[in-house]
């Protein structure tokens, strides 16, 4: 048998050379930052500061300046809280995931990915802590840690409780992850910083970089612990979202009550989450002029996850819907007809236009490598994503078993400003980060260039 | 050696007596000091005082904070540390009644509960009874006298009134009905002396009954009336159930015809015709909605009929009939109710709200034809309170505008907000020289007097009362008076120059009352007796009272009453006492206004009710998801007022309904301005008050008002899992009718939840708590909820907050209409039928054995307890509210604010101000912003109970244990105990065979579990709904 095999298609265009990459990237740390960056940062801290003060308000007056009431106990505050804990996976599916897949086209996005989901569980975590009644004692007493109350220990049956524990996996995991891949590339600045004679930032990275040598035997380890990471993370992927819809899956309430929860979660976390990183890194090479590293390609092929997960998203809103008439329990049948066609119709049918309808469009060659499209699309996914869990949470909660308390959920602007706050956070670390930290991984991208590139042919 | 006179001095200065020491000598500091407070202060002058200023700052802040609790220096005999003390005592507000038990802790009442020896009030209360305790410590309550605005003390005001009492004009006393024999002893006494008169008067007028029994009886009294003794009962109007002068009894006594179970398989059959959906109305076995003005067509021709039937002897009822508003009129269904009345002979009761004498001597006849009186009417046992008259305030009126009036003393009355005629006293009132009122508090009628005397709480006095003909009851004090008031009858003998106080004549008085008893005891020990029990039921031989009948005369005014009766258009307003603040007394008591009316759910206001039907004309709609109403103007002939409209499915077509009590101008901050007067509304210069007015218009406004409810989903959706029911022809049948039984499929065919369950379930080693509602007994009246507010420390979260949905009752009464469509239909079945049948069913933490709000808290806050309670730990908590959102029956509540020392929430007056949190309970926790509460099966009570039997050295009975929704039930439709007593009555009620476990195998017909299908397994049964409804 003839197999021929095809000189696949470089990874890195623009036929960059190893030193391209070290300037491209660590010159974007090096030079002063732009006059649109100072903007955006202002922008990002102001919504920052607006969101401290809906903050500062429900902690000193009570939960109470939420639209929350004795029927809907729970809304914003947790929707948020699912939706930025399921655009993080993007980052960890990108790093953990694709790397043990070997799928390198990974390499010039899961730097920003993994930023994005560090920052994006911050700021999922922001809202179980801050929809706590008592704040100041939650934090403590929901680790088991050794009391002097007696034979007083935290409740392991509640999946509030399993919460604590994935998402502090998690966030640890990740940040470790993250930082790891982050030495070799501090290393280059600090390196550069030496050679240029900038004392600051030379301590500074030198610092961050622990004293990378750059020797075989340090890179040999560095691989290693990536891969030993990247065997860790994979299994938090499934689980962290896993243990999220089982706040939802184990209990009675008719539309939580649900066995599909744990992979319909899943999915709908990388949708999600890559949809987030699509708007993050559009803008991101746009303003780096990251399109050599950042390809259409790339775009492509994250677009194409996006049809999948948002598929499978798809079909499970069908089975929800079919599970409900199937099941003959009357209150679970109620539930599902009072989401499509009760008060929260809208909500309802905007979940359905943004998470199963729009992606579909994707189908379509011109649209998924269309930079615009990608990127309208990609937001309209995360509107589609917030309102899922709007949906599941408000619309199973505000009409469940007892007529008698049904009852409406109207935010208030100290729920908006909750939400402000996570964004002005999100935003504000995304920028620092972009600033300060190499957004691509030098050291990993040098590894797929092609050094007898277009770039010396045309030459 | 002589001694020298020596000099001691100060200084130098003094010795020499330096002119500059001399200057200062007198001055605090005679020493120069640096600082002279001028303008010239140098830097260091500066840094001196700065440094003497934070050092005096700082020392004053480090105060440790002052606590107000001091131990008791020579304990009292009879108080102990958080041991209880209970006393007897009785109601009196306003002119409603009642026998009580009073709650004190330290001194300190702090519940009130329905005396059971009282056989006139039956041992249930109501809502206003069960709040009057917060009106003791109502911050508002007048610190002492008043003279002419100012403060002044007793003696002034005893030389101001005994001067002005001195002159030759009339001198009034105008009172609600006043049912103490003392106290009339001593208003009798006082207007012998100053040639005065009594006027009595009810804001609720019961004038026409009165009347009507003047002219049969000879007595102006109210009958007694035995509901438990009827089979049939027929209400034109009347809110026996509501809104009546005994509503605790008449409750306890419906109740007892519709508790059926194996012993008992019958029940009384309630028909009610009203034009608003009454709390009778919704109890009704078949409720026929038409409107009041119609009332006396009806009564006259079941007359009619039934004397026909009875004494083959009636009227050609054409000639009445032809006037052309009774034509359209429908009056089929009275020929079957006849029937039944006949049937039931004796055992039947016709009553009537109309306020007309003339129709209220039909209804005498109409009974007296039937044999009720001597059966289920007694008018031998009469009542003595509410036996005002209009017609004698209309005289003192009269006699004010004439200028005879020389004093007027208003005893704990406010006639200018609620009665008709004195409404419009406000201007010509100042005619009279002598003004006294001895209101608690500046009211809108103690602003118009010149004195104001302020009376003791009844909770700090002494008095008799005699409600019933020969039924006694008591008074007594249960705390030192808090403000510096004098009970009004010691007032009274003082300005008649008595010596006496009053305590010591009304022992006078019951020494000779003593004479006319059978008892041969001391006094002391008599009297000792009398107020340990709070009643006294003598009988004296009293001569019967035979009924004298003008049967013609009756007939020809009554047909005239009909034939007066116009096609008027526009709308018929009839103004309604609710069961929460009725005729507005009590309206500065956060209690009452937070507590949501039976029927509408509607708290903090009153407000219009309109038929769907006429909703629609008006283009009326009510948001049920925003509790938005729309604003409407209403036009009568005697004022207009703006007012939100609810639409109320079963309100008669063409009529409306509004509630008394509401629009107080001068109650306190509570109160003030909530709602709308409908006392504006009532006609004036008629002879009886007449709460039904027509020809009202009613004008759209574009404006929209926010009217609060707690429940805004008015219909079950056919959940039968929720509500049962079933009818008493089937229930005959098969006592298991209307049983919906869940059946899980299985590989192994259908089975019962209990058999397919995960869980283990609980072994109870001591007690299991248990308790079952009937929800045939049930009237949803609400006591239970004021009494859970009270004995609970549950904050009043006010308007604002229950429109955001997050009232903190921890029981509540949920209250379903019937709808007419399909079980499918799940559009339509959100809309309730046109005259619904009314479900009731109150609902609280139901302890489930299987609690999925347990296994959800991830701290451990909410667990289970040995005794099958479902406990909360509000120190662990941590309010994430995940039980919450998991509790199928939402009777969780969090503490979304700080309720208690919070300005913003002024309302909440029992936890806001030092002498309103005098009425918490010492035995529970004022719980803290930010955890989750709910009720709690009264645990501190079972602990007080499991205390007292462990002390006694015995086992838990019964009586030793009481919750207090249970407590306050005046139809006892709440059984609360211990299942593991085969032999309680919690046992007796379910039937309980056995129990394994938590499943308890129980042989009661009507018993199911709410929402049995999740296998919660709750401990609150319910008894199913039996509806005596007649087939057609």
């Amino acid at each position: 048998m003839h197999v021929e095999s095809k000189i696949r298609k470089p990874l890195i265009t623009g036929g960059k050379t190893l030193s391209d990459v070290s300037n491209d990237i660590s010159g974007r740390v090096e030079e002063k930052p732009s006059l649109s960056w100072f903007i955006a940062l202002g922008i990002s801290s102001v919504i920052l500061g607006i969101g401290a003060y809906a903050v500062y308000r429900t902690l000193w007056d009570g939960i109470g300046m939420w639209g929350l009431n004795k029927t809907v106990n729970w809304a914003w505050d947790i929707t948020n809280f699912v939706w930025w804990v399921g655009i993080g996976h993007a980052g960890t599916l990108i790093s953990a995931i694709l790397l043990l897949f070997r799928q390198r086209w990974r390499m010039s996005i899961n730097r920003s990915a993994e930023a994005m989901t560090i920052f994006a569980v911050i700021c999922a975590a922001m809202f179980p802590l801050l929809h706590m009644g008592r704040l100041w004692i939650g934090l403590v007493w929901v680790l088991p840690l050794p009391n002097t109350y007696g034979s007083l220990w935290v409740n392991f049956a509640s999946p509030l409780l399993w919460d604590v524990f994935a998402i502090s996996t998690y966030f640890s995991v990740s940040l470790v992850f993250w930082y790891i891949g982050l030495i070799p590339d501090f290393a280059t600045i600090r390196d550069r910083a030496i050679k240029a004679g900038r004392k600051i930032s030379a301590s500074v990275y030198g610092a961050l970089s622990f004293g990378w040598d750059g020797a075989s035997k340090t890179w040999s380890r560095y691989e290693t612990v990536s891969l030993v990471l990247a065997g860790l993370a994979t299994p938090l992927v499934l689980s962290v979202h896993t243990i999220v819809s089982m706040d939802f899956a184990t209990s009675v309430i008719p539309g939580w009550h649900t066995t599909i929860f744990p992979p319909y979660f899943v999915a709908g976390a990388i949708f999600s989450g890559f949809a987030m990183v699509l708007t993050l890194l559009i803008i991101t090479r746009k303003v780096y002029k990251l399109e050599d590293y950042i390809t259409i390609k790339h775009l492509e092929l994250m677009n194409i996850v996006i049809i999948v997960t948002g598929s499978i998203v798809g079909i499970a809103y069908l089975t929800e819907l079919f599970m409900a008439w199937y099941s003959g329990v009357e209150y679970e049948q109620y539930a599902f007809y009072n989401r499509v066609t009760g008060p929260y119709w809208w909500a309802y049918w905007s979940m359905m236009t943004c998470n199963v309808i729009s992606p579909q469009l994707f189908w379509f060659k011109k649209i998924r490598t269309n930079i615009a499209a990608t990127f309208i699309i990609s937001i309209i996914v995360n509107i589609g994503m917030w309102f899922e869990r709007f949906v599941i949470i408000v619309t199973s909660l505000h009409r469940d078993f007892l007529p008698s308390s049904w009852a409406m959920f109207y935010p208030t602007m100290y729920d908006v400003g909750m939400y402000l706050f996570s964004f002005g956070f999100f935003f504000t670390a995304y920028l620092l980060f972009s600033k300060y930290f190499p957004v691509i991984n030098m050291a990993e991208v040098k590894s797929i260039l092609k050094h007898t590139g277009e770039k010396i042919k045309t030459k | 050696m002589s001694i020298e006179k020596k000099t001691y001095w100060k200084g130098i200065e003094q010795l020499k007596n330096d002119l500059n020491f001399v200057k200062n000598s007198q001055n605090e500091f005679p020493e120069f000091l640096p600082i002279s407070g001028s303008s010239d202060n140098s830097r260091r002058d500066f840094l001196k005082m700065m440094g003497f200023g934070i050092a005096a700052a700082s020392l004053a802040a480090c105060d440790a904070p002052v606590k107000k609790a001091i131990p008791y220096v020579n304990k009292p005999v009879d108080i102990d540390p958080s041991i209880p003390n209970y006393y007897a005592s009785s109601y009196t507000l306003g002119s409603d009644y009642s026998s009580i038990v009073v709650k004190t802790r330290e001194g300190r009442p702090i519940k009130i509960d329905g005396n059971n020896y009282s056989k006139v009030s039956g041992g249930g209360t109501t809502p206003r009874v069960e709040s009057s305790v917060l009106t003791l410590y109502d911050k508002q309550r007048l610190k002492g006298p008043m003279l002419n605005n100012k403060e002044a003390n007793w003696s002034e005001i005893d030389n101001f009134v005994s001067e002005n009492l001195q002159n030759s004009k009339k001198t009034y006393i105008i009172s609600n009905s006043i049912s103490s024999p003392s106290t009339r002893g001593v208003i009798n006494d006082f207007l012998n002396k100053y040639n005065g008169k009594h006027v009595e008067y009810d804001s609720l007028s019961y004038d026409g009954m009165l009347n009507a029994n003047q002219e049969h009886f000879d007595l102006r009294k109210l009958p007694s009336y035995d509901f438990s003794k009827a089979k049939t009962i027929v209400s034109f109007g009347y809110d026996f159930l509501g809104a009546s002068f005994n509503s605790s009894l008449f409750n306890k006594q419906f109740a007892q015809t519709r508790k059926v179970n194996a012993d008992n398989r019958k029940m009384s059959r309630l028909y009610c015709f009203e034009s608003n959906l009454s709390l009778t109305g919704a109890n009704a076995d078949h409720r026929i909605p038409i409107k009041s003005s119609h009332f006396p067509i009806y009564i006259l021709e079941l007359y009619n009929i039934l004397s026909k039937k009875i004494n083959n002897n009636s009227f050609d009822s054409s000639e009445w009939m032809s006037n052309s508003s009774v034509k359209q009129v429908k009056t089929d269904i009275l020929i079957s109710i006849a029937d039944e009345l006949i049937e039931n002979k004796g055992a039947s009761i016709l009553i009537s709200n109309s306020n007309d004498r003339h129709v209220q001597s039909l209804v005498n006849m109409i009974n007296m034809m039937l044999d009720n009186y001597g059966n289920t009417i007694d008018i031998n046992n009469f009542y003595n309170i509410r036996n005002g008259s209009d017609s004698e305030m209309m005289d003192f009126v009269k006699d004010v505008n004439n200028n005879k009036v020389g004093a007027v003393i208003f005893l704990n009355c406010n006639p200018i907000y609620d009665h008709y005629l004195t409404s419009q006293l406000k201007d010509s009132l100042s005619k009279i020289p002598l003004r006294v009122s001895t209101s608690d508090r500046i009211d809108e009628t103690s602003i118009l007097c010149n004195v104001i005397a302020p009376d003791s709480h009844f909770l700090e006095s002494w008095n008799d009362f005699e409600p019933v003909n020969n039924s006694y009851s008591f008074s007594q004090p249960t705390i030192k008076n808090i403000f510096d008031t004098r009970q009004a009858q010691d007032s009274f003998l003082k300005w008649s120059d008595s010596k006496n106080n009053y305590f010591d004549l009304l022992k006078t008085n019951w020494r000779e009352k003593q004479k006319t008893t059978s008892s041969s005891e001391p006094f002391q020990m008599f009297w000792d007796r009398l107020i340990r029990d709070g009643v006294g039921e003598f009988v004296s031989p009293n001569k019967k009272i035979f009924p004298k009948l003008n049967t013609q005369n009756t007939l020809n005014s009554i047909k005239e009453v009909i034939k007066s009766i116009k096609s008027i258009d526009g709308f018929e307003v009839n103004i309604y006492q609710n069961s929460s603040v009725g005729d507005g007394v009590q309206a500065n008591n956060p209690w009452l206004h937070e507590m949501p009316d039976p029927i509408s759910k509607v708290c903090w206001d009153n407000y219009i009710s309109m038929n769907p039907k006429d909703a629609k004309k008006f283009d009326i709609k009510n948001d049920p998801d925003t509790m938005s109403a729309s604003l409407v103007n209403l036009i009568s002939e005697n004022g207009s007022l703006e007012i939100p409209v609810i639409v109320q499915p079963g309100q008669a077509e063409g009529t409306l309904g509004l509630a008394m009590g509401y629009g107080r101008k001068l109650c306190g901050p509570v109160g003030d301005n909530v709602g709308v007067n409908a006392f504006e509304l009532l006609e004036k210069n008629i002879k009886s008050q007449n709460l039904t007015v027509s020809g009202v218009k009613i004008n759209s406004t574009e404006k929209k008002y926010k009217v609060a409810q707690t429940q805004t989903h008015e219909t079950i959706m056919a959940r039968e899992s929720v509500i049962q029911e079933t009818t008493l022809d089937a229930y005959q049948k098969d006592p298991y009718s209307g049983k919906y039984q869940f059946k899980v499929a299985t590989s192994e065919g259908y089975k019962k939840p209990e058999d397919v369950t995960l869980w283990d379930g609980h072994e109870y080693p001591n007690h299991h708590w248990v308790m079952s509602i009937d929800l045939n007994a049930c009237t949803g009246c609400g006591a239970c909820t004021v009494a859970c507010q009270v004995e609970n420390n549950i904050p009043v979260v006010g308007k604002e907050e229950v429109l955001n949905r997050r009232e903190m009752s921890w029981i509540r009464i949920d209250r379903y209409y019937s709808s007419d469509a399909d079980v499918h239909d799940l559009e339509g079945l959100e809309n309730a039928a046109e005259n619904p049948d009314v479900t009731f069913q109150p609902m609280m933490c139901q302890h489930c054995n299987n609690a999925p709000c347990e296994t959800v808290c991830p701290v451990a806050a909410t667990t289970h307890s040995t005794e099958g309670l479902n406990q909360m730990t509000y120190n662990r908590c941590i309010g994430t509210r995940y039980c919450a959102n998991n509790c199928p029956y939402k009777v969780r509540r969090f503490n979304w604010f700080k309720y208690h020392d919070n300005s913003q929430f002024d309302e909440n007056i029992s936890m806001n101000n030092d002498l309103g949190k005098m009425v918490l309970n010492p035995d529970v926790t004022v719980r803290s912003r930010g955890v989750m509460e709910k009720c709690s099966f009264c645990v501190q009570r079972l602990q007080e109970g499991k205390l007292k039997a462990k002390k006694e050295k015995r086992s838990l009975v019964d009586n030793d244990i009481s919750v207090a929704c249970g407590t306050a039930c005046p139809t006892d439709a709440i059984t609360f105990g211990d299942v593991k007593n085969i032999n309680s009555k919690i046992s007796n009620t379910l039937k309980i065979k056995n129990i394994n476990k938590t499943t308890l195998k129980l042989e009661e017909e009507r018993a199911y579990a709410v929402l049995d299908e999740l296998r919660v397994s709750p401990n609150v049964w319910y008894l199913r709904k039996v509806r005596n409804k007649k087939n057609v």
